[in-house]
């Protein structure tokens, strides 16, 4: 209700939705919150990070014609925030603070026989048209609920990568990680990723 | 020639550093037989352009915007109909 009228109000307007309405902002300084922290593993930092890119967003504040575009912008201003605070604090998380163990190639025998063959059943589909998947709301949920899924290293190192973009002697350095074991985890996630994917959401694809 | 776990490893990597010569050699022979590899190799682009495109918790806030709908006013370049 109180969107509808927010929404309401700012297309009556002629206008955008903007930061300075609070029922965009508050929901939306949580979500970078959380995101931030689970990046950055230090709440301080994370909050840091927040500010910075909010007040950076309302310095430039632009007019977008809705709420998704505007959040949009302001976590690609975000994953910048939390790409300069990982690179300039080194070694903020030390190994022992990524949380659990990795799955000590759990992930591989779920996946490959003895000789390194696909088993029957994991062996990846063709995915119809995946790129229309982008624009489907249920989609976001089924890659969220992927994400979340993945065992805390896996993801971490994944997000650093994909999502915020650092490269991989920067993600190596600021987690005080083995360039090999770099390349296991990412290996990892992306091959649980993907099946999780295929499994709940490119399912019609398999026949 | 490197088996199918190989060659999705040698994939993933390929995407943090370039390969040696005798990897891509080696990969590239096993996709040549490999359908399933070559999807993997396509799912990681896609994987990629996902990550970059996702907005950690927008799917909850659409539905909560429009409970009933899949409809995206807001999206001025939406075409109407697919």
């Amino acid at each position: 209700m109180a969107n509808e009228l927010a929404e309401d109000a700012a297309q009556a307007g002629g206008g955008a939705v903007t930061l300075a309405d609070p029922e965009f902002l508050v929901p939306l300084r949580r979500q970078m919150i959380k995101f931030a922290t689970l990046q950055l593993r230090d709440p301080d930092l994370a909050e840091d990070a927040v500010q910075e890119a909010l007040a950076g967003a309302l310095k430039n504040q632009r007019f977008f014609g809705g709420r998704s575009a505007l959040k949009t912008w302001v976590f690609a201003i975000l994953k910048n925030k939390i790409a300069d605070a990982l690179r300039q604090r080194s070694r903020i998380v030390t190994a022992s603070s990524l949380g659990d163990a990795d799955d000590d190639g759990e992930t591989f025998a779920a996946l490959f026989d003895a000789r390194g063959h696909w088993h029957l059943s994991e062996q990846p589909a063709g995915w119809r048209e995946p790129e229309a998947s982008l624009r489907e709301t249920q989609f976001w949920h089924v890659f969220e609920a992927c994400l979340e899924g993945l065992p805390e290293r896996q993801a971490r190192v994944f997000m650093m990568r994909e999502f915020v973009g650092l490269d991989a002697d920067e993600i190596c350095k600021a987690l005080a990680l083995s360039r090999t074991n770099l390349n296991v985890l990412l290996h990892r996630a992306r091959l649980r990723l993907r099946a999780c994917l295929e499994n709940h959401w490119f399912v019609e694809g398999l026949r | 020639m490197p088996s199918c776990r190989e060659s999705t490893r040698l994939m993933s990597e390929a995407r943090e550093r370039a390969l040696t010569r005798g990897e891509r050699v080696g990969l590239r022979l096993h996709l040549l037989m490999c359908a399933g590899c070559r999807n993997f190799g396509k799912h990681l682009d896609f994987l990629r352009g996902a990550a970059q495109a996702y907005v950690p918790g927008a799917a909850a806030d659409d539905e909560a915007a429009n409970p009933d709908s899949t409809s995206v006013m807001h999206e001025s370049d939406a075409p109407t109909g697919r």
